[in-house]
């Protein structure tokens, strides 16, 4: 072996371990999931367990699908209305940021960028949704607050337009006759796929993952996102029980394999984002690549 | 931006004629700004209207009067936050953990992004998957990723790690030694793949003819690394560096909230001014006082995000951000 092979095989050393570190705390909640709950009473979460059981899933999705089943309604149509509101939001005041034909455009520029610099702070932000418009225990406290529209996304959105639509092809479109409206979504739209894609991405992430929501404005059960539902699973796994719809379920839980099935919840909440991982980590690394350039 | 003075003195100098051809291309461009509207409608809401509540700061607030008929206190709220010894505390842990983040965050994922450069394989998309996974992970997650590991009785630490040590089990969650190690890792763990990648990002752009002329003068790869690749990454390390210190007053509210389950004994290593402006909001109801140390934490993070672009600016003015 010589020394050019003897470094390489160092570094693939080191990335193995590394890789291995990012992924063995999933497996290790993976395996515990799927695992006898005595063996774990026994000998804890382990890698290698004595005997394996599908029993915390079949509680979770046959005994008592309530609580899971809802909450990953509230959190699928969240997403999927948050991400489609929020992409709009962000394009349509990206674009006529970009075009420089635009009178009070730098205004209107710092008007957004000012957001990231300064905030009112939790107090009067929590004030504003609570009391001035009374979002509390409703799903739109869940879609609305902060999340919806974001100064960075704008900034990079705007950045897109500006390097890659031809303001001739706009001005080409105007002596068509096209409205804005219409050179907006026949033609800036398709020619901005990768930058939609792009947003679109971190803004499913966001409200996928977002738990901060239903822990500030909502008091009841209703509306728990998924994540939050973990959460409070984590803290009192006695939480599913209390708020099961299935009326058998207090007597349930005192059968129920509790440690195994805290695991399965973990594996629940993170389960698409794992299946869908592989097809969008390619993307995503390229939208962070368009990030990285200056807003 | 904006230059204000700019504006006014077209409107004073010359009223009549500039005034009517500004509102002309106002009304031409009528369709932009109805597309703007939604959006600025929603920053007004979500983000300006909040800015007028830091009033409440100086108030004492009674919600049967309302929040414009509380009293004015004036720098009573501040006096009070500032005589606890949770200021101190909370100042501590928010700048202490954002510098040891900082520091180690630079090192580690600049590092990897330049070992991860050199290896010319199919499989290096493999360790860079492995490496990002984690920042999809939401904090709920990782807390139970930690749970797993961490837990007292079950856990895979106390379970496995420490007897194979012949060390006793550990109470993790009651012992606040353990805590800032622990939190410094979740950090890294969690972020080091994203940043990894920017930096990668700009070491792609690094135009090959350098490292070509350096290995005909025949420099080893540890010193192409030394004179090429790192002098070339520190405008983007810079950059990075002053952003993060911009926000050095800022904490992420999962890390120290979910992460260590709000386990109270922990308090003193895990309280940072966002979970003590959370606390005292929702669990206390201390609202001018939660208000009070939000606005210490705005203005003090406003003043840091114009001192370190300021400092930018000197350094590159390319970079800055405004």
């Amino acid at each position: 072996m010589n020394k050019k092979e003897k470094e390489s095989w160092v570094i693939h050393l080191f990335f193995g371990i590394t890789s291995l570190l990012m992924i063995l705390p999933l497996l290790l909640v993976l395996i515990a999931s799927l695992t006898d709950e005595q063996s774990i009473l026994a000998n804890g979460y382990s890698f290698f367990p004595e005997k394996f059981s599908l029993d915390a899933y079949h509680y979770l999705f046959i005994l008592d699908p309530g609580v899971i089943f809802r909450s990953y309604g509230v959190t699928i149509i969240v997403t999927v209305v948050g991400t489609i509101v929020s992409l709009l939001l962000t394009a349509m005041l990206a674009y006529p940021l970009s075009r420089t034909t635009l009178p009070f455009r730098n205004a209107f520029a710092f008007f957004v960028f000012f957001t990231l610099l300064f905030n009112g702070g939790l107090v009067s932000w929590y004030l504003v949704y609570a009391r001035f418009i009374d979002l509390r225990d409703t799903v739109w406290a869940l879609i609305i607050p902060g999340l919806l529209l974001n100064g960075f996304n704008v900034l990079i959105m705007r950045t897109f337009f500006t390097t890659t639509i031809p303001p001739t092809m706009i001005e080409a479109a105007h002596i068509d006759g096209a409205g804005e409206a219409r050179i907006f979504a026949q033609f800036v739209v398709p020619l901005s796929k990768p930058v939609f894609a792009t947003i679109g991405l971190f803004n499913t992430i966001a409200y996928w993952n977002d738990w901060y929501n239903s822990l500030v404005f909502l008091s009841r059960a209703k509306f728990f996102s998924l994540q939050y539902m973990l959460n409070m699973s984590l803290l009192n796994i006695q939480f599913l029980s209390q708020n099961s719809q299935n009326t058998n379920a207090a007597s349930l839980m005192q059968s129920t394999p509790q440690e195994t099935m805290r695991m399965a919840m973990a594996i629940i909440g993170i389960g698409p984002i794992l299946l869908a991982y592989p097809f969008f980590q390619k993307y995503f690394v390229k939208g962070l690549t368009i990030g990285a350039i200056k807003g | 931006m904006i230059d204000a003075r700019q504006i006014t003195s077209e409107f004073i100098n010359e009223p009549v004629k500039k005034r009517s051809t500004i509102w002309k291309r106002v009304r031409q461009h009528r369709a932009l700004y109805l597309m703007m509207l939604p959006a600025i409608l929603y920053l007004l809401i979500n983000n300006y209207l909040p800015m007028f509540g830091v009033i409440i700061a100086f108030k004492d607030i009674n919600f049967t009067k309302g929040i414009l008929h509380s009293e004015w206190v004036g720098f009573a709220n501040f006096k009070y936050l500032f005589a606890t010894t949770d200021a101190y505390v909370i100042t501590r842990n928010t700048i202490l953990y954002n510098l040891a983040f900082i520091i180690i965050g630079l090192i580690t994922s600049v590092g990897i992004a330049i070992l991860l450069n050199e290896i010319r394989s199919k499989i290096s998309r493999f360790y860079q998957s492995a490496l990002l996974l984690p920042y999809f992970i939401s904090m709920v997650i990782v807390a139970y990723l930690l749970y797993g590991m961490l837990n007292p009785e079950y856990g895979f630490m106390n379970k496995t790690i420490l007897p194979l040590l012949h060390i006793d089990p550990v109470y993790w969650y009651m012992e606040p030694k353990y805590w800032p190690l622990i939190l410094i890792l979740v950090n890294v763990w969690k972020g080091v793949g994203y940043s990894a990648i920017v930096y990668i990002a700009s070491i792609v752009g690094i135009d090959q003819e350098y490292y070509e002329a350096a290995k005909i003068d025949g420099a080893t790869k540890w010193q192409q690394i030394k004179h090429i690749t790192i002098p070339l990454l520190v405008p983007i390390m810079t950059i990075m560096t002053l952003l993060a210190v911009g926000r050095i007053f800022y904490s992420d509210f999962g890390l120290f909230y979910q992460v260590p389950m709000n386990s109270g004994p922990l308090l003193p290593v895990t309280n940072t001014i966002d979970t003590y402006v959370y606390r005292g909001l929702m669990q206390l109801g201390d609202i001018s006082m939660a208000s009070a140390a939000g606005l210490y934490q705005s203005l003090v993070g406003f003043l840091l995000v114009l001192l370190s672009n300021y400092v930018v600016r000197k350094i590159n003015r390319d970079n800055a951000l405004f």
